[in-house]
């Protein structure tokens, strides 16, 4: 069974979200995502400074066996990225709601994030895949 | 429906997470296949190969089949208990398969094919063995282990029977011995030393259970891919396929020309395009930055000639990403690989990239 925290929001393309107060949000992969593609030996980060739409590609997460892209779960501008990653990617494998988050955004439009998924509906979502 | 080893349960047991290998159920992993592809490069692994085709070529005229069958030549197995490598080719050179011929006596050889290509070879083989004296047998009753790694022998002698263990003692590489119901090669598909088994399915339960209790990870079908790239082997499918021939694959070396009388399938179309001169070949590739080749990608020379990679992964031995690829035979030492758009710098390297746990390029 997948670890799906409840204090989060997710995407259908198995990513996780979490708003601060002040609009940043910020994005990573799920457990079962990182379980789904395996060790992971690679990362490609968006640059900072880059404006996005909700479900754009904005950075690509490989294992040894595949890879797969980063969808932005919602429009604003990338601020911070996890700059960790590209010496340590595994960190997502290790711990993808903590240490192996990717990216942040500083959000454009708040009412973007009631299109995301409530844990529950996460968690349907990754059953009906099993 | 998908077929299932006889380890199948085993697996599960074993927290195997399984996919379906060419309608055979099989373990991607037991949970890391980076760690599994380690364990192999410093210790041991054992893999459950059940899955591919084993044939005994049998009859007066097994030697001549053969001589006509593959492009290799089994007249250089000059004693019992060697085996060869070759490749299997249709009437315009083109790789039907590739596989290891195993030397039993005159009359007995024999032969390990993939299981991806199973049918497709057993059709053409009996269809050339209705030329000859020779009786095709496939032993479905048997089932195959690779145990591989710098400890892999010292750790499957200690379960051994004192018997077994005196047959196998004195196996060089590519050689195999016949010691109560195993079949023990000194073969493998990992760069590493090691064991290729094939025993009665029956007794593989416990032969598993043994060499796990002897510190064996079990390894899955991740690691072995990414092994065998690394060891500059082939993969029938993804390097080479019905389109390519030994000679631009990587595999002249496969090809026995001498004695000129030989007559072999594909010789005279091998022989042509020898004649009209190879344009292409098989190098490697490790890229210069950080990422990960891909089957597919497009290579650029440095005078704007395109090449492919046939096989691209994420090397765990080197922390690269390397490929290996089809290219310009005059590539030179440099070249740009298209990734997502972009292109990136890559070294062109002589194959392998690892051997017995070592960098093997500059």
């Amino acid at each position: 069974m997948s670890n799906i925290p409840s204090e989060l929001r997710y995407v259908k393309s198995h990513e996780w979200t979490s708003m601060e107060e002040d609009g940043v949000v910020t994005v990573g992969v799920t457990e079962h995502a990182q379980s789904l593609l395996g060790d992971l030996v690679f990362v490609e980060l968006p640059e900072v400074g880059t404006i996005v739409s909700a479900g754009d590609e904005s950075g690509v997460v490989e294992s040894v066996k595949a890879a797969s892209d980063i969808y932005a779960p919602v429009s604003g501008e990338i601020i911070e990225v996890n700059e960790n990653l590209s010496d340590s990617p595994e960190l997502i494998n290790s711990d993808p709601y903590g240490d192996g988050w990717i990216f942040k955004i500083q959000l454009s439009e708040v009412c973007e994030m009631d299109n995301l998924l409530t844990a529950d509906e996460y968690q349907e979502l990754v059953e009906s895949e099993e | 429906m998908a077929n299932k080893t006889a380890l199948y349960q085993a697996h599960l047991d074993a927290s195997a997470k399984i996919v379906d290998f060419h309608h055979w159920l099989l373990p991607i992993h037991y949970g890391s296949q980076v760690e599994e592809h380690h364990h192999v490069r410093q210790d041991a692994g054992i893999f459950d190969v059940s899955h591919m085709t084993v044939v005994d070529v049998l009859g007066p005229a097994a030697r001549d089949y053969l001589r006509y069958l593959v492009c290799n030549d089994v007249d250089k197995l000059k004693s019992r208990g060697k085996a060869l490598y070759t490749c299997m080719l249709d009437q315009h050179g083109g790789i039907l398969d590739d596989l290891l011929i195993y030397f039993v006596d005159e009359q007995n050889y024999r032969v390990v094919l993939n299981a991806a290509t199973r049918e497709k070879d057993l059709a053409w083989m009996n269809k050339i063995a209705n030329d000859f004296s020779v009786g095709l047998h496939e032993r479905q009753d048997l089932s195959m282990l690779a145990i591989q790694g710098p400890k892999a022998r010292d750790k499957v002698h200690t379960f051994l029977t004192p018997l077994q263990l005196d047959a196998v003692s004195t196996l060089t590489p590519f050689e195999f011995i016949q010691a109560d119901d195993l079949f023990v090669a000194r073969t493998g598909y990992t760069g590493e030393d090691g064991y290729e088994i094939i025993l009665p399915t029956p007794q593989i339960h416990e032969f598993w259970a043994a060499a796990l209790s002897a510190g064996i990870q079990p390894c899955g079908l991740g690691a072995r891919d990414t092994l065998r790239l690394e060891a500059g082997l082939n993969l029938y499918g993804q390097d080479m396929t019905e389109k390519n021939t030994p000679l631009d694959s990587g595999l002249a070396w496969t090809v026995t020309w001498e004695p000129k009388e030989r007559l072999f399938s594909g010789r005279a179309a091998l022989a042509l395009q020898r004649s009209k001169g190879v344009k292409q070949k098989m190098v490697g590739l490790v890229l210069e930055g950080k990422g990960v080749l891909r089957h597919g990608q497009k290579v650029i020379t440095a005078s704007g000639e395109m090449g492919v990679i046939t096989s691209g992964t994420f090397s765990p031995t080197l922390g690269v990403g390397i490929g290996m690829a089809r290219v310009p035979d005059d590539i030179g030492q440099n070249c740009f690989i298209e990734i997502r758009g972009k292109q990136h710098a890559a070294k062109v390297i002589k194959l392998p990239f690892v051997r017995h746990g070592k960098k093997m390029f500059e």
